[in-house]
C-alpha cells in the first residue's frame, strides 16, 4: 500500500531499525563518525559554528538556539565544565525522549561527547527519570560499550580529549525538567528552580559552566555534523529548522510517535498522518506543549507548525506532546485537568505559582460545577496574567496558558457553563441531566437493572423515568440502552 | 575488544557491518519492536511465538533481532519482516495466534496476513 510520506525521521532515524543494545549496529550506520571527525580533524569553534549554521533550536520546549548556548559555555574559561542531558520527560502524554533513549541510546552518548569537545567539558551527566528503567538499562549499556571501544574515557582516539558520562536519576517531579531545578536536584538539593541569570551556560552544575540540552536536541547533533548544516537548514521554516518529534495521543486514530518537518500544517498532522478522530467524531482541538501550552483548533489547521507560530497562537512547541480532543471533550474541564496537574507539580517556592494555581483551579472547579459567574472570567484573566508575569520559573510562567488559551478560543463554552448552566460537551456532571426519551424507550428494563443507585423506575414495556435528584450521572444506562433512548442534556 | 583509535578503524566497522548485512541477504530478517510500550503490549510473547513456530516448521534461514520504538503505537505489537530480495513489511496488532499465523503464511509462503502497517515516513540515513 502506498501512502503519502509526510514524515521525515532525523532524530528518530535509527529507532526501530537497529538493535539498541549492540554498539556495532550503531557503528554500522555511521555512528560515532561525527565524534571521530570532531576530535581528530576539527576544532571546537568549527563545531559550534556548524551547529549555529544549522539553525537548530532547543527541542525541550523553549526553542533557544543550541549553537549560541554552546558558544556561551565555550567562551567561559573554567577548570571544569559539564554537559547535561535532560531526560526528565514529564509532560502528560509525551514519550519522544523515551523512544530515542530506548531505540538509539548511542546517538545521545555520541552527541554529548561532541558537545563536551565543543565547549571543553570532560564530564557528562544524563538526568533521567527513574520511571524509565528500560531506557536506563539501555543507556547504561551504551555508555559501557562506548567506553570499551574507546569512544568514551581518557584520550579518545588519541586526541587528548577525555569525556565520560554518568547517570543521575530523577524521582518524578515535573519541575525538575526545568533546567535550574534539574541542576539543584542533581546536586542533591530539593528540586527547586532559581532565578536566572546566572544562566547555566555561565554558572550551572556546581556553579560551573553547564550545557543542558534535551534528548531530542542531542539526537539531531550527529546527523547535522555528518550530513552538514546546509542539509539540516534546508529543512523546516525560516526560523525553525529541521524536524520535530511529536507524541500524538488522545482522540486520534493513529496514536503514535511522529517526526515531521517544521512548517507542516496542523491539518496534515491530524488528518493525514493521524487519520482524524475515532468513531467519526468531530475534531475539536489539540493541546500542544502539554500543561504549559494551549489549544489549537480547526481554525488554526492551516498554520505552519513552528516555534514562533505556536507562540503567536498562545500555545508553544513544548517538548512535543500533542493531545487531540474531539467533540466529547469539554474545554473548561480540559483546562481544569492541566491545572490540576501543574497545581500538584508546583514546587511551592514562589507564591504566584503555589497559591495562584490553587485559586485558578478552584475557579475552574466552580465553573464546572455550575456555581460560576461572568465576573469570574475577569478575575481568572487578571490572576492568570499576574502569575505569568511574576512566577519564578518556566513552570509557573506557562501554567496559566491552558486557561487563557481555552478562554480565548472557546469563550462560548465558558459562557454556556456560567450563563446557561450547561456543559455543551456533556462532561461536567453537575451541569447535565440524563433523560430517557419516552418515544424511544420500549421498556426493556435493562437500564433500571444496571443503574447502580436504583434511580430508574418504570413498568415492563412502558417508558422508564430517571429520578434526577438521585441520579449520579454515571452514564451506565446510556451505554447499556440498545435503543439510543437515553441521552445527556 | 579492539578499541577504535582512528577514522580508519571506524570505517572498518562500517565495512564489516555492510558485509554482515550483505551476508544476511538470503535470510529472513524478523525485527521485533521491544521498547517499554511494545513489551507491555506483548512484543516479547510475539517474538517467542514466532521463534517457536519457525522452529516447528523447520524454517532455519531466519534471524530475529530486537529494536526500539517503531512509532506505530496504534498497532502495537509490531514486527518488520524482510524476506530475501523483498522490501521490509511491517505487521501490527499481533498476538500469539497472529504471530504463529504470520510465520506459517508470510515467512513460509510470502503470503501477507493480518494487519499490514503502511510506512508513512522517510528515514534519513547517514
Amino acid at each position: 500500500m502506498e501512502v503519502a510520506k509526510k514524515q521525515l525521521r532525523i532524530a528518530t532515524r535509527n529507532c526501530g531499525f537497529i538493535d539498541p543494545e549492540n554498539i556495532e549496529d550503531y557503528l554500522g550506520v555511521r555512528g560515532y563518525e561525527a565524534l571521530a571527525n570532531a576530535v581528530t580533524s576539527s576544532t571546537p569553534l568549527a563545531i559550534i559554528d556548524e551547529i549555529k549554521k544549522s539553525g537548530i533550536r532547543g527541542r525541550g520546549g523553549g526553542g533557544f538556539p543550541t549553537g549560541n548556548k554552546w558558544e556561551f559555555a565555550a567562551k567561559n574559561v573554567c577548570d571544569q565544565k559539564y554537559v547535561v542531558c535532560n531526560a526528565d520527560e514529564g509532560d502528560p502524554g509525551a514519550f519522544m525522549d523515551r523512544a530515542v533513549l530506548e531505540g538509539d541510546p548511542h546517538s545521545i552518548v555520541e552527541a554529548m561527547a561532541v558537545c563536551g569537545y565543543a565547549i571543553g567539558a570532560s564530564i557528562g551527566v544524563v538526568y533521567i527519570r527513574a520511571e524509565y528503567p528500560l531506557a536506563i538499562k539501555r543507556l547504561k549499556k551504551a555508555i559501557d560499550d562506548a567506553r570499551e571501544y574507546g569512544l568514551l574515557g581518557n584520550n579518545i582516539m588519541g586526541s587528548g580529549f577525555s569525556f565520560d558520562i554518568e547517570l543521575k536519576y530523577g524521582a518524578g517531579a515535573f519541575v525538575c525538567g526545568e533546567e535550574t531545578a534539574l541542576i539543584r536536584s542533581m546536586e542533591g538539593s530539593r528540586g527547586e528552580p532559581y532565578t536566572k541569570p546566572p544562566f547555566p551556560a555561565n554558572a550551572g552544575y556546581w556553579k560551573k559552566p553547564t550545557i543542558v540540552n534535551n534528548v531530542e536536541t542531542f539526537a539531531n547533533i550527529p546527523a547535522i555534523l555528518v550530513k552538514g548544516s546546509g542539509w539540516f537548514s534546508s529543512i523546516g521554516t525560516e526560523k525553525s529548522k529541521g524536524t520535530k518529534v511529536f507524541a500524538l495521543a488522545g482522540k486520534i486514530n493513529n496514536v503514535g510517535l511522529i517526526e515531521v518537518p517544521m512548517g507542516i500544517t496542523l491539518k496534515e498532522v491530524i488528518f493525514e498522518i493521524g487519520g482524524g478522530c475515532p468513531d467519526g467524531k468531530e475534531f475539536k482541538a489539540v493541546q500542544t506543549g502539554g500543561p504549559s501550552g494551549g489549544a489549537l483548533t480547526y481554525k488554526d489547521s492551516d498554520v505552519p507548525i513552528d516555534y514562533d507560530n505556536l507562540l503567536a497562537k498562545n500555545s508553544m512547541m513544548g517538548s512535543g506532546g500533542m493531545i487531540v480532543m474531539d467533540e466529547d471533550n469539554c474545554m473548561v474541564d480540559i483546562a481544569k485537568f492541566f491545572l490540576d496537574f501543574t497545581m500538584d507539580e508546583t514546587c511551592g517556592k514562589c507564591t504566584p505559582c503555589r497559591i495562584g494555581s490553587k485559586r485558578l483551579w478552584e475557579t475552574l472547579d466552580k465553573i464546572c460545577s455550575g456555581q460560576g459567574t461572568e465576573s469570574d472570567f475577569e478575575k481568572m484573566k487578571s490572576l492568570a496574567v499576574n502569575i505569568k508575569d511574576t512566577a519564578l520559573c518556566g513552570l509557573g510562567q506557562t501554567m496559566p496558558n491552558p486557561v487563557l488559551s481555552t478562554m480565548n478560543t472557546f469563550a462560548d463554552e465558558y459562557l454556556a457553563h456560567v450563563r446557561d448552566k450547561k456543559c455543551p460537551a456533556g462532561v461536567c456532571t453537575n451541569l447535565l441531566e440524563i433523560v430517557i426519551l419516552p418515544e424511544k424507550c420500549v421498556g426493556c428494563t435493562l437500564c433500571a437493572r444496571v443503574c447502580p443507585v436504583n434511580c430508574i423506575s418504570g413498568k415492563v414495556k412502558e417508558a422508564h423515568v430517571i429520578d434526577q435528584a438521585a441520579c449520579i450521572k454515571c452514564g451506565a444506562c446510556i451505554e447499556k440502552c440498545k435503543f439510543n433512548a437515553i441521552v445527556k442534556k | 575488544m579492539a578499541k577504535i583509535s582512528s577514522i580508519a578503524d571506524l570505517k572498518k566497522f562500517q565495512e564489516d557491518f555492510k558485509a554482515k548485512q550483505a551476508a544476511k541477504s538470503d535470510k529472513i530478517i524478523v525485527n521485533v519492536s521491544l521498547a517499554t510500550c511494545s513489551i507491555a503490549s506483548g512484543g516479547k510473547s510475539v517474538m517467542a511465538a514466532m521463534q517457536d513456530e519457525a522452529a516447528k516448521l523447520g524454517i532455519s534461514n531466519v534471524e530475529f533481532m530486537k529494536s526500539g520504538c517503531m512509532t506505530f503505537c496504534h498497532s502495537e505489537p509490531t514486527v518488520v519482516v524482510t524476506l530475501p530480495g523483498k522490501e521490509p513489511v511491517c505487521f501490527g496488532k499481533l498476538d500469539e495466534t497472529g504471530a504463529r499465523e504470520l510465520v506459517q503464511k508470510y515467512l513460509k509462503n510470502g503470503e501477507a496476513v493480518g494487519t499490514v502497517v503502511p510506512v508513512n515516513y522517510v528515514r534519513v540515513e547517514l
